[in-house]
């Protein structure tokens, strides 16, 4: 019990720094690092806990993909040269108290749910699935996901699929220079367009570029 | 203090959640740290759910983490692809000079 305290004090507060780090940090770059470092943290939680798959997935996910993704477009933007413009903001900003408020605010009253959670009414004992222990946490999630939630599933897929053709459409631009391939140009093209038939004089050559 | 319960956890994903909020409202360079504070709102959200699902010993709340584990990944996507459309139109990112709508 002594060990599984040490490790949830170690990894909860390496996140909650890397988090503020997150968005106090003045490089972009920097941030999306310290990002990183909150979403390893946070799987290592979820493994401890005995969310093994889901750990694992985040690692995947997130790490793997997202923030890849991020560090892909902060470093495309140039952001070495406009770097004194972009971090320190022109005038000051009455944005800030207010951000603070807002941000303690919120806090506050997620610590007062707590309290009113304790003196909650006693639900109704709600038990969906069963929990076996013998059975792994992977093996529980695909015992479910592809018969009960998957619609679920699913839905998860077609998201996927709009939020890529989404970024497709957002991101593709014709280029000038560019060559593509034309099909129906290509497979019609007759003889007559492209081959030419001279008739060489005897022993004098013949002269290409006319 | 040495028995981690689900308040614990509960208590972590709170911390990150405000902290994700604080984010959006405390930032003034680039766009591109506001998604990274909705990447850590929605890392909370999946705290409060796996935790929810280990203690009270229902698979269900890992499921759906992994539903909001997609749309974030949607919306990061979708999030740069309009970024980077807007940093090749107007060639600044900055929080400060995005106001074409007046808001």
């Amino acid at each position: 019990m002594i060990a599984h305290a040490l490790f949830f004090y170690f990894f909860s507060i390496i996140a909650i720094i890397s988090a503020i780090f997150v968005i106090v940090s003045r490089n972009t770059v920097h941030a999306v690092f310290f990002l990183i470092l909150d979403f390893i943290s946070i799987s290592c939680l979820f493994i401890m806990i005995g969310a093994e798959f889901l750990g694992m997935m985040m690692l995947i996910v997130y790490v793997g993909a997202v923030a890849v993704l991020f560090l892909f477009v902060v470093m495309l933007m140039n952001v070495t040269e406009q770097k004194l413009s972009w971090f320190r903001g022109s005038k000051k900003s009455g944005h800030i108290p207010i951000g603070l408020i807002v941000g303690s605010v919120i806090l506050l009253e997620l610590i007062v749910i707590v309290g009113g959670w304790k003196y909650r009414n006693t639900f109704a004992e709600t038990k969906f699935l069963s929990f076996d222990p013998n059975f792994t946490n992977t093996h529980l999630i695909g015992n479910v996901l592809y018969t009960e939630y998957i619609h679920l599933f699913q839905i998860s897929g077609i998201i996927l699929l709009c939020s890529m053709v989404g970024a497709i459409v957002l991101t593709y631009r014709k280029r000038e220079g560019a060559k593509k391939q034309k099909y129906f140009e290509q497979v019609s093209r007759e003889r007559e367009d492209s081959v030419k038939l001279i008739d060489a004089e005897f022993d004098k050559g013949v002269k290409i570029d006319d | 203090m040495i028995e981690i319960g689900l308040g614990h956890y509960l208590a972590l994903g709170a911390v990150i959640f405000s902290l994700g909020t604080l984010g959006i409202f405390l930032n003034r360079k680039n766009v591109i740290v506001i998604l990274m504070s909705v990447e850590l709102i929605l890392l909370a959200v999946n705290i409060n759910l796996v935790s929810f699902s280990i203690f009270l010993q229902d698979i269900t709340g890992q499921i759906f983490t992994m539903l909001i584990l997609t749309v974030a990944a949607a919306e990061a996507a979708i999030g740069l692809a309009i970024i980077v459309t807007y940093y090749r139109n107007k060639g600044s990112i900055r929080v400060e000079e995005i106001d074409s709508m007046k808001g």
